[in-house]
């Protein structure tokens, strides 16, 4: 405080390391598409003008791991496509979040059979679970604004 | 003149109003048919709709609505007829919203209605459970259980209007 009070007249604003990172970190979150099946065209959608993700920051929706930090699983993951997704996910920089986009990538969702993983949680750690068959845009962004809230609440002491 | 028509229809789009809904500040209303997340619906003197019949249950593709039922007596009583819905969970996640429940309702209880913001941390928060899902009573009348006189409610489903 003695600090503040100090630099106050000068026009200089002092924040906690911390809060300052998880604001960067919220307002700019590349995403990777991981678009499997019909919750990629609701992707596309939240993307296109209508809703405009990257109002969030998030302009950027590209295919390449190494330069993401969150991956949005979007569709069905069936158990061959299961090993490629884990290798992308090992491949994205540290920190990294996941958003799981529709009932199918939650829990399976209408397929419960032998070719289809129920829920891609048994793979990779999930953040964020969006419910829809597929989510609407809004549902998308408002499980992107959760996962906000949760980025926003790390501390200094989680980071590796 | 082909440069200038060019130009003429780029500044044409440079002066339009921008299309985007600032969604968190500003909602687009969902079209009247919009099927959302499930309300279980009351009569108007409070008791509940859902008998236990558990028919939601078998026509929902996906599995995700879990019924059980228990028997109604006059000094409790819950909804008409002779048993109600103890247990009333949907897993939110399972749910694929296609509406065959409310079709299969024979008292119209269960309702897809206009919610849908469904996010989760946690897949154990996705199973909506029958406090979540039930509506308030409506005003003026009470919460269930309810106590009623002996023969006033015999009948599960309400007699139809126009039997045909």
């Amino acid at each position: 405080m003695g600090l503040t009070s100090k630099l106050g007249e000068m026009g200089v604003i002092t924040v906690r390391l911390e809060d300052a990172v998880n604001w960067a970190r919220t307002r700019a979150m590349w995403p990777m598409l991981f678009g499997l099946a019909c919750c990629a065209i609701e992707m596309m959608s939240t993307q296109a003008s209508l809703y405009d993700l990257s109002r969030f920051g998030m302009e950027l929706m590209r295919p390449s791991p190494r330069q993401s930090d969150l991956m949005i699983v979007a569709g069905r993951v069936t158990r061959k496509m299961a090993p490629v997704l884990r290798q992308l996910y090992d491949q994205m920089p540290e920190p990294k979040w996941v958003l799981s986009m529709g009932d199918c990538a939650s829990c399976g969702g209408v397929f419960n059979n032998y070719a289809v993983v129920q829920g891609v949680d048994e793979i990779v750690p999930v953040d964020v679970y969006v419910a829809g068959c597929p989510p609407r845009p809004e549902q998308l962004i408002h499980g992107i604004m959760m996962l906000h809230e949760r980025v926003k609440q790390e501390h200094i002491s989680d980071w590796a | 003149m082909n440069l200038i028509r060019g130009f003429a229809t780029t500044i044409k789009h440079l002066l339009e109003e921008p299309v985007t809904v600032q969604y968190p500040e500003e909602e687009r209303p969902v079209r009247e048919r919009f099927k959302g997340r499930h309300v279980l619906k009351r009569y108007e003197n409070g008791l509940e709709r859902c008998i236990g019949c558990a028919l939601c249950a078998a026509a929902c593709p996906a599995g995700a609505i879990w019924v059980e039922a228990a028997e109604n007596t006059d000094e409790e009583r819950y909804s008409p007829g002779e048993r109600y819905a103890k247990v009333y969970e949907i897993n939110m996640l399972r749910c694929i919203f296609c509406g065959y429940c409310a079709d299969a309702c024979p008292t119209q209880a269960i309702v897809l209605e206009h919610e849908y913001r469904l996010s989760f941390t946690d897949r154990r928060d996705a199973i909506y459970t029958k406090a979540q899902l039930l509506e308030p009573p409506p005003s003026g009348a009470a919460d269930t259980p309810q106590q009623t006189e002996p023969g006033q409610f015999t009948r599960a489903i309400p007699e139809m209007e126009d039997p045909r």
